[in-house]
């Protein structure tokens, strides 16, 4: 190897892009049942990122804030090359790492670090502190004597606060704490002078004592060393105070993105709104009704049509992607809510089985039981809609009616919310930007 | 940056690697109970017959094929005596001479088998289960079919076309029958722990610091695969002198003239024992028991430390002793 290996490195000014992502994707293939492959079906994907464009400027701190599930590791690691890009690109320096060969990119994993969020697992238990921390310097053929290796070694863990060095050199990771293992981590990233750290929730393992210091210290270190950090979190708690710009992800793309004091003082986007109501409030004289959103992450195997935050949206109307499924759930819901009221096993008996519900389809045809009609099928959903007539799900019901001894319900076009300029912020979503 | 460098920045390495010799040994050090006993007399034993391997020209007053001494021919089938402590065989042979210098050939194969088994199936498991795919499928299905035969039909097989070659049926042929039995076995205990290693955050941080596979493989993934294989080396040991001596039994093992054999002789002696003739098939056949018994409870014992599942450590009991008066106070 040679010893400077030489990465074309072009002067990126203050608040340029230093990596664009475009139209990102990452797909994780999922195996099916023993079944399915035995006889060699396809287990399907799931779209851990689907779809997302963003900038990380030089010299900012972007947050990229979600729940789990959403895809926003799976971003950084994709970033990182630890994971295949399916389509898109991600331009690092002028390079478009999401498609350069593995050799090609070792060279540019120099200017590029990550700490990843548990401190254990990420040194290697057979190696010493010193030996972990130098290590990269070797891997880079950058310093090849061993007692200048590990002056700077010594240097690189005084700076992360793990001094007196020697104290800890020798040491294996199961010798230190939490905190300082994750020191120790964070001084192998910057040994290398980097200038992008990906940071995947970087204290969300450690104790509550200790966050606020490995996050101060992580902020020295962005002024000392000029580093750019993408910030994955779950907590916009502590991304309030870390970040400048804050990017929100929900199943695999991003819903809305802006500077950070924008996105506190005024969320668009009904997701953002909920995530920061379940911000918990010390003052209880303060609180705010927490009507955070109902059910689940939706299967990301299978999201829901049009906005994949519909099901849960208590603002979704005519275009964000109602379906068939939806119906299903909104049954189910109820069923589940009043089981053991009167008439509920009756209402149960009449659908009967929902599996016809199960395929994501914008209109759904239900038949009835041997003995019944259609026209006490509808009456029923018409008693759902007028016990609660404010359930968003009827507002994206287009048709609903009895034919030839069926019951026939028409959804609305589904539309695909996309990104767009509202007040300080890009937001994705139809309340903002109406369909075209 | 602070410049200071720390009071002692050169630590020399020779230090660092006695440091992670002693972090690697500190199990058996810490072994306490039954582990420590069993892994103690595995030590004893086993280093008893190296020390006789070694010395057997110093301790054994004859030669394994020697059949007189000064002229004089040894008698045949003869009873221990005060010459021939253990007797001698129908061919005149010293009993003794021949145990003791057993004990070398057994060593001498075993241990070339073992630095083959490993030197093959150790690195062939860390391929495979680091990179997967169709490599790994392969290598699996191969090292599958070769486990599905018994060992020893294997073992005789290679045997038998190995001596019929120009290699003849020596050490080396005996040591690569007992390898071609044993490299699926560490084969699929190196590459099974990789598949779980491989997962590790800090093989994907390795990845991150540009490291390349090879690398990663040697310096994060090895370490900590590793430390399974001594105690599967040391039973296999005791298994590999079994199957040798089953091939010396058969007859497709050391030839009578390559070196003296406990199987080849046990199978001798089998027509003497109904003649009365103990001593030729008890000696040889007891120190087949006694190192395979040795080389196991070594075995045991390391898998009883090292095993972090089977490992109990010292500190696991207390005695409190009752605080004088403390009784008293509570009534």
């Amino acid at each position: 190897m040679r010893p400077e290996a030489a990465v074309a490195r072009p002067d990126i000014a203050e608040g340029e892009p230093l990596v664009s992502i475009r139209d990102l994707r990452t797909y994780y293939s999922i195996r099916g049942s023993f079944a399915d492959r035995l006889v060699g079906r396809e287990g399907g994907v799931v779209k851990a990122v689907d779809g997302v464009s963003l900038d990380v400027r030089k010299g900012e701190v972007l947050g990229l804030v979600g729940e789990s599930g959403s895809g926003k590791t799976t971003l950084g690691r994709t970033i990182l090359g630890l994971v295949r890009a399916t389509s898109g690109v991600v331009e690092f320096e002028g390079h478009d790492v999401a498609h350069v060969p593995e050799r090609e990119f070792r060279a540019l994993r120099r200017r590029m670090q990550v700490v990843f969020q548990d401190p254990h697992a990420s040194l290697n238990p057979a190696m010493t502190i010193a030996q972990a921390v130098g290590h990269p310097l070797q891997i880079h053929g950058l310093e090849r004597n061993r007692e200048r290796l590990r002056i700077k070694v010594a240097e690189a863990l005084e700076r992360v606060g793990l001094a007196p060095a020697a104290q800890y050199m020798d040491k294996y990771p199961s010798d230190l704490s939490g905190g300082q293992k994750q020191r120790a981590v964070i001084a192998r990233a910057i040994i290398l002078n980097p200038v992008l750290l990906v940071a995947d929730e970087p204290v969300s393992m450690l104790d509550m004592s200790v966050r606020a210091k490995i996050l101060e210290l992580m902020a020295e270190l962005k002024r000392d060393f000029d580093l750019t950090y993408l910030y994955v979190t779950h907590d916009l708690a502590t991304a309030k105070f870390f970040c400048d710009r804050i990017a929100i992800m929900y199943l695999g793309r991003i819903v809305e993105i802006g500077d950070a004091a924008s996105i506190y003082a005024d969320p668009k986007h009904p997701y953002t709104k909920a995530l920061l109501r379940a911000i918990p409030e010390p003052d209880p004289a303060r609180a705010v009704p927490r009507d955070l959103p109902r059910g689940e992450v939706p299967d990301a195997a299978s999201p829901p049509l049009g906005c994949s935050f519909h099901p849960r949206c208590p603002l979704a109307f005519q275009p964000c992607g109602w379906e068939s499924r939806d119906l299903r759930d909104l049954l189910e819901a109820r069923w589940a809510r009043k089981a053991g009221e009167a008439g509920v096993e009756e209402e149960e008996a009449l659908f009967g089985n929902l599996d016809a519900l199960s395929a994501p389809l914008i209109s759904a045809r239900l038949t009835p039981p041997r003995g019944r009609t259609a026209a006490e099928m509808l009456a029923v959903l018409e008693r759902i809609r007028t016990e609660d007539p404010d359930e968003p799900f009827w507002k994206g019901v287009r048709r609903l009616e009895a034919v030839d001894g069926r019951l026939e319900l028409d959804f609305h076009e589904p539309h695909d919310p996309t990104l767009g300029q509202s007040g300080d912020v890009e937001v994705a979503c139809h309340l903002y930007n109406a369909p075209a | 940056m602070a410049a200071t460098a720390p009071a002692s920045p050169r630590t020399p390495y020779g230090r660092a690697r006695l440091l992670a010799l002693g972090r690697a040994t500190k199990p058996i050090r810490e072994a306490s109970g039954i582990a420590r006993g069993m892994f103690w007399a595995g030590v004893g034993i086993t280093f008893a017959f190296i020390l006789m391997a070694f010395l057997a020209p110093v301790i054994s007053r004859y030669n394994f094929s020697q059949y007189k001494a000064n002229g004089v021919r040894f008698p045949q089938l003869g009873h221990p005596s005060g010459l021939h402590w253990m007797g001698t065989t129908v061919q005149s042979d010293d009993v003794m001479a021949r145990v003791i210098y057993g004990a070398q050939t057994e060593l001498k194969v075993v241990v070339i088998a073992l630095a083959m088994s490993l030197s093959i199936g150790v690195p062939l498991g860390l391929i495979s289960g680091y990179f997967g795919g169709i490599l790994d499928r392969a290598l699996v299905l191969i090292m599958d079919a070769i486990f599905a035969f018994p060992y020893l039909l294997i073992a005789i097989v290679i045997a038998f076309v190995l001596s019929t070659s120009s290699i003849g049926g020596g050490i080396f042929t005996a040591a690569i029958a007992i390898t071609a039995a044993y490299v699926p076995l560490y084969f699929r205990v190196v590459r099974n722990h990789v598949i779980s290693v491989r997962e590790e955050p800090y093989v994907d941080a390795a990845r991150a610091l540009g490291a390349r596979p090879r690398t990663v493989i040697r310096k994060y993934v090895f370490f900590n695969v590793v430390q399974n294989v001594p105690p599967i080396a040391t039973l296999n040991a005791a298994d590999a002198i079994l199957l040798l001596a089953s091939l010396g039994f058969l007859g497709y093992g050391i030839q009578p003239t390559q070196g003296a054999e406990w199987g080849y002789d046990v199978s001798r002696a089998v027509s003497d024992a109904s003649s009365g003739i103990w001593w030729t098939g008890l000696f040889p056949g007891l120190a087949i028991v006694l190192l395979v018994t040795g080389l196991t409870l070594l075995g045991e014992g390391l898998n009883e430390t090292i095993n972090p599942v089977l490992r109990r450590r010292r500190f696991g009991q207390f005695d409190f002793e009752p605080v004088p008066g403390a009784v008293e106070e509570a009534e």
